[in-house]
């Protein structure tokens, strides 16, 4: 038998049975709806935890519509979730970010991630809510050329800033721990935080003041306004204090820390006809104008369609059913509830 | 009650606000660019705007939750505020703010 063609397939791809762009509150639902159907899942998330906005934006913010639920917070849910699905064994993926996808020639999906994780399936459920969180940029002109070179999101090696001017901006948590553990890498470390206050961890802002006590660590009340360098190569910033005084400072690195934002990213590139940054389905499948592609939660679009956490339990629920005829063409689907039915719980591992 | 909004192009924008709603839901609901991720939970700092000098000091002062969460917006100013946080009344008819950049 001939191999097939050069490139057509990785060596190291997984095959499963659906693959869900999205960890958060409906991705992981419907783990709950496919698994009652023996379909296994994968998912891919660009947060290193699931829950998606429940645990990044409100992990503490109480949530008052889940039905039976009076009221529970985002990372309540989201433990909840998993505690749900851990019968199904649905494999996650975190710290990727999905970014090809394309329809193999015997009609599956081949679905890459930005890690190297290469994933087949018949069916692709996108439920990525808003899209990627991805670090906020400051809008200072031209910083792009910077990323990445002397401008950076997320430390990853601390050595690579022994010896710099190291700048950081921001008055969060990861402002203040890198402020921290890099004042003793650095040559010179200056913290800039538009006020005199911070919602880090106060023992972070006891200790960042000692440091700049013992003149450790710099600290202005400023904004970069600038960035100064060639070839991508920071040297100077101009910075911009409370009474608009400009001044400018050497710094050959800088590392703002505004936390995250939601940008739709690769899926806008999937070929699924967006409107309004919204993948448009029917009712009654959820499946987008691409067969086998659907999508549920926040990303999608319909007449009626509201953002809520409830609605996409609905639409996970339909998909599920659809895609079991996609996965198993030649089976017939049994509907049952699993207050009654013993092979549902079996599968829930309580019968 | 009106509110006058400057966008990110400059392009200056009469919107109605809704007594007893936000600033942030009268920006968002006449299509203006407020991304407001979180709904208006105070949770994500993207419904951020600054507020023109005159109006500024006729607001209700920010809460520690408010400022906590604006130290997760880019460029803050000394008349930054989430939109989500003010209030429309009518002493506040005619306020003018200006989008911040994402």
């Amino acid at each position: 038998m001939n191999s097939m063609a050069p490139g057509d397939l990785p060596p190291s791809r997984t095959e499963t049975d659906v693959i869900i762009i999205g960890a958060g509150p409906i991705g992981l639902f419907a783990v709950f709806e496919l698994g009652l159907l023996d379909l296994k899942c994968h998912l891919i998330d660009i947060l290193d935890r699931p829950g998606g906005q429940c645990t990044e934006l409100y992990p503490e913010k109480p949530i008052y519509d889940i039905p039976g639920v009076p009221v529970v917070t985002g990372q309540e849910l989201t433990d909840r979730l998993m505690q749900q699905i851990r019968p199904f064994g649905a494999q996650f993926h975190f710290s990727e970010m999905a970014n090809r996808l394309h329809r193999l020639e015997d009609g599956r999906w081949q679905l890459s991630t930005d890690a190297g994780t290469v994933l087949v399936a018949p069916v692709i459920v996108v439920a990525a809510g808003g899209g990627s969180f991805v670090p906020k940029r400051p809008p200072i002109a031209g910083i792009e050329e910077y990323e990445g070179k002397s401008v950076f999101y997320a430390v990853r090696r601390m050595e690579q800033f022994r010896g710099r001017d190291v700048l950081i901006a921001g008055g969060g948590d990861s402002a203040l721990d890198w402020t921290l553990n890099l004042a003793p890498v650095a040559n010179r470390l200056t913290l800039v935080h538009h006020r005199d206050g911070f919602r880090a961890a106060q023992h972070s802002v006891n200790r960042m003041r000692e440091l700049v006590g013992e003149g450790r660590v710099n600290f202005h009340v400023a904004n970069v306004k600038a960035l100064h360098g060639a070839n991508g190569q920071l040297e100077a910033v101009t910075l911009t204090g409370p009474d608009k005084k400009e001044w400018r400072q050497e710094a050959n690195a800088f590392l703002p820390f505004f936390g995250l934002t939601i940008k739709l990213g690769p899926i806008a590139e999937f070929g699924l006809n967006l409107h309004e940054n919204l993948i448009p389905v029917d009712t009654a499948k959820f499946e987008s104008s691409t067969p086998g592609i659907f999508a549920i939660g926040d990303i999608n679009g319909y007449p009626g369609k509201l953002k809520l956490i409830l609605s996409g339990f609905h639409e996970a629920a339909l998909m599920a059913q659809a895609a079991f005829h996609i996965c198993r063409p030649n089976e017939k689907l049994r509907f049952q509830y699993t207050t009654s039915s013993s092979n549902l719980q079996k599968k829930l591992g309580v019968a | 009650m009106k509110i006058i909004a400057t966008d990110r192009k400059g392009v200056v924008h009469e919107v109605e606000g809704t007594l007893g709603w936000t600033v942030m839901e009268a920006l968002r609901d006449a299509g203006l660019p407020v991304a407001a991720e979180c709904g208006g939970a105070c949770a994500c700092a993207t419904c951020h705007v600054y507020v023109d000098e005159e109006w500024f000091g006729k607001l209700n002062p920010p809460s520690p939750e408010e400022l906590d969460m604006l130290d997760m917006a880019v460029a803050v100013e000394s008349n930054s505020r989430l939109s989500c946080q003010i209030r429309c009344e009518p002493a506040l008819d005619g306020i003018t703010v200006t989008i911040a950049p994402e």
